[in-house]
């Protein structure tokens, strides 16, 4: 039926555009996927030439990080992995868009903001290897823990945001908060009452939506039929949307948000355009769902190449530059391979810590019963000793 | 001393963990102008301003949701649920957000949120309206689930349960909102008794009776009436439904040999059942009967005009002690 189509309904095609298209003239780029830079009226962008490189650089480091984990699960030592393939534009873009005093709050799929937040990507993996809920101190980097729940975190970084509003670090030097999420999770209710109360309080947030086409196996059609970012609209704060796989674009267009949140201007909805590369997570198999073909036509639009063709041609990189990278990245997959492997389990009855502030009787009455019990295979000798 | 209703009380224990800590935020539907649905926040919005009293939209994941976020910028938000059958939308916040955060950061993270919640029925009230789902959060590692029982314990345990840096579910026993009662509003919390301790209302040594929230009265007039004909209850109150106060149930029944536990929820899976359990694990060479339960049926909360019906009364308490002591 013509209304479950992409976007069109029985009255004719959506006047606001396919859900899952591009679109025309809505799309905020600075770099197109053949590496020719252009211009934004509304994010006109000065970039040195040190910084390109550094973007570039990030760029590739994550895609390696990503490359290994997914080894790592494949050879047994992680039990699964979410893979970013595709994704890093949107991520080190919006990333490097924050100030350190500004605070995350990421998914599970958001290693390349993790980097930029200056997280060891082992850290990362401890999640995925079963070790942690979540390995790192989110005060210390100002970068939440993962939430594996779709959009729940939305909640919590708008409250978090109402925390800045009355702290009163509001203002041109202020704070802010950004809030990421997928294509799928805006059907959630939490990230639509997240939108109601940031919009209602004005508070400092914004809201980046990698829509990276796919919900696990569902199609964007299947969560809306209008484009995500005019979703803001209808809860009072502005909506763009931004080439995904561009991160000169993605950079300028968070900058700015993020800025307009600091000084008070309220939220923003960033609908990053973008595609998952690979598959949802190392236990998926996007073969079942999707066309080769319309991963060959995404490959064209690579957010890694299109950086590289626009350094290598204006001659603001060398081959020595490219060849460093390659290297470190070397040396970072060594690194996160080999910690990997010699991450310890955890002590089993570190099962029993921090549910609650305090010893709780019911939890120590269990912890010291399984400490009885396991004691309880313990060769004899040890038992004396 | 002064007189005070059980919502009243509350007010009066808020103001009080309002003004001693300016973190302190109050957020809900309702909780401004209108001092909340049963006025338990009367006037906190024109004396702290609306940054602390906050009437939220209308959707109550967003309200924990917030609430949590808050919490990790350093606030400590009471939230109000209006209803016990509203807190539902905002289960999945509460199970896997807030009940979890300090596990998931190895105890890094603290949410120190208080969830206030009014359940129980006998108010003739619509349906969703009279419900007690305290065992489904009593189930949950990570919360603390405490109800109130009276209008001094209500002042004392919603500042104990603001001050803990365990996020809490704060049961209010609805139909005792206009109970009435001598509160030392001059009282700190130093003398006052712990949050996770069950509290012995009446001494008694033919059998133990268990009790929280809106069952206390009930359950403190029945030992009164048993007496008349000669039996000894001593009623408990638990006050803390997670942790349970073991080591004061046990007491007690080791004590008497007997024991029935009351609620109105529902006995499957319920309280009761807990108890039981531990009571018979701990306590089996002691007891002279099964463990007793008096509880709503296995049914949906009913119709308001079968209510009194579903609800257990001090007849069904008293019944439940007969049995327990023909046994």
């Amino acid at each position: 039926m013509a209304v479950y189509t992409n976007g069109a309904t029985a009255a004719g095609p959506d006047p606001l555009g396919p859900a899952g298209s591009p679109g025309t003239g809505e799309l905020v780029q600075l770099l197109t996927p053949e590496g020719e830079r252009t211009d934004h009226p509304g994010y006109p962008l000065e970039i040195s030439a040190e910084e390109l490189r550094s973007l570039y650089r990030d760029l590739v480091l994550v895609r390696r990080i990503d490359f290994e984990a997914i080894a790592l699960q494949r050879q047994g030592e992680l039990g699964i992995w979410a893979s970013l393939l595709g994704q890093e534009a949107a991520q080190i873009g919006s990333g490097r868009a924050l100030q350190p005093r500004d605070m995350a709050f990421p998914t599970y799929r958001e290693h390349g903001v993790a980097w930029c937040r200056g997280l060891d990507p082992v850290k990362l993996l401890e999640l995925y290897r079963g070790v942690s809920h979540g390995g790192w101190d989110p005060r210390e980097h100002n970068f939440h823990l993962y939430t594996i729940v779709i959009g729940a975190q939305t909640l919590h970084a708008t409250g978090y945001a109402m925390g800045i509003q009355r702290d009163g670090a509001v203002g041109e030097d202020g704070e802010a908060v950004i809030a990421y999420f997928g294509d799928g999770a805006t059907s959630q209710g939490d990230v639509n009452e997240a939108f109601i109360w940031a919009s209602v309080n004005n508070a400092p947030i914004v809201f980046f939506c990698q829509n990276n086409q796919w919900a696990i196996s569902e199609p964007l059609e299947r969560q809306s039929r209008v484009p995500l970012y005019k979703r803001a609209l209808g809860f009072g704060f502005p909506g763009l949307r931004v080439d995904g796989n561009d991160v000169l674009a993605c950079l300028a267009v968070t900058r700015k948000a993020m800025q307009a949140a600091r000084e008070g201007q309220g939220p923003t909805l960033i609908e990053a355009f973008t595609y998952r590369m690979g598959a949802h997570t190392t236990t998926d198999d996007p073969t079942r769902y999707r066309l080769a073909a319309e991963l060959e036509a995404w490959k064209l639009k690579d957010p890694i190449e299109r950086v590289k063709a626009y350094l290598v041609r204006t001659e603001q990189a060398t081959k020595e530059f490219f060849d460093a990278v390659e290297a470190e990245a070397e040396e970072l997959g060594t690194h996160v391979r080999q910690a990997c492997r010699a991450m310890p389990d955890p002590a089993p009855l570190s099962i029993f810590d921090n549910v609650y502030a305090g010893p709780n009787p019911l939890i120590e009455a269990e912890r010291a019963l399984t400490e009885a019990y396991l004691d309880s295979f313990a060769e004899p000798e040890e038992v004396a000793r | 001393m002064t007189t005070l209703t059980l919502s009243r009380a509350l007010n009066e224990g808020l103001r009080k963990a309002m003004e001693s800590d300016p973190k302190v935020l109050i957020m809900g539907e309702d909780v401004g102008k209108l001092g909340g649905v049963f006025r338990v926040t009367d006037g906190l919005q024109k004396d702290f301003g609306e940054a602390r009293v906050m009437d939220t939209p209308l959707a109550e994941s967003g309200i924990i949701g917030t609430a949590i976020g808050l919490a990790l910028r350093g606030y400590r938000p009471v939230c109000e649920i209006q209803f016990d059958g509203f807190v539902f939308p905002a289960f999945d916040q509460i199970v896997s957000q807030l009940a979890k955060m300090r596990y998931r950061s190895r105890g890094q993270l603290a949410l120190p949120v208080t969830v206030r919640i009014p359940f129980g029925g006998g108010i003739g009230a619509v349906e969703h309206h009279s419900e007690s789902p305290e065992a489904l959060f009593a189930h949950i590692a990570g919360l603390r689930v405490v109800a109130c029982g009276d209008p001094a314990d209500a002042y004392l345990m919603i500042q104990q349960s603001i001050q803990s840096d365990d996020p809490v579910i704060f049961f209010e026993p609805k139909r005792r909102y206009w109970d009435k009662a001598e509160v030392d509003t001059a009282a700190g919390l130093a003398g006052a008794i712990g949050l996770d301790r069950a509290a012995v209302l009446a001494e008694g040594t033919d059998v133990t009776v268990l009790a929280y929230g809106p069952m206390v009265r009930t359950c403190v007039q029945a030992a009164v009436a048993a007496a008349e004909e000669g039996k000894s209850v001593e009623v408990i109150d638990l006050r803390s439904l997670a942790p349970l106060d073991t080591e004061a149930i046990f007491a007690s029944v080791r004590k008497t040999g007997r024991c029935v536990v009351v609620h109105e929820a529902a006995v499957t899976g319920g309280l009761g059942a807990e108890i039981a359990a531990r009571v018979t694990e701990e306590c089996f060479y002691q007891l002279e009967a099964p463990v007793l339960r008096v509880g709503g049926f296995s049914t949906p909360y009913p119709p308001s005009r079968l209510e009194e019906l579903y609800l257990p009364d001090l007849d069904r308490v008293l019944d439940a002690v007969d049995r327990s002591l023909a046994f």
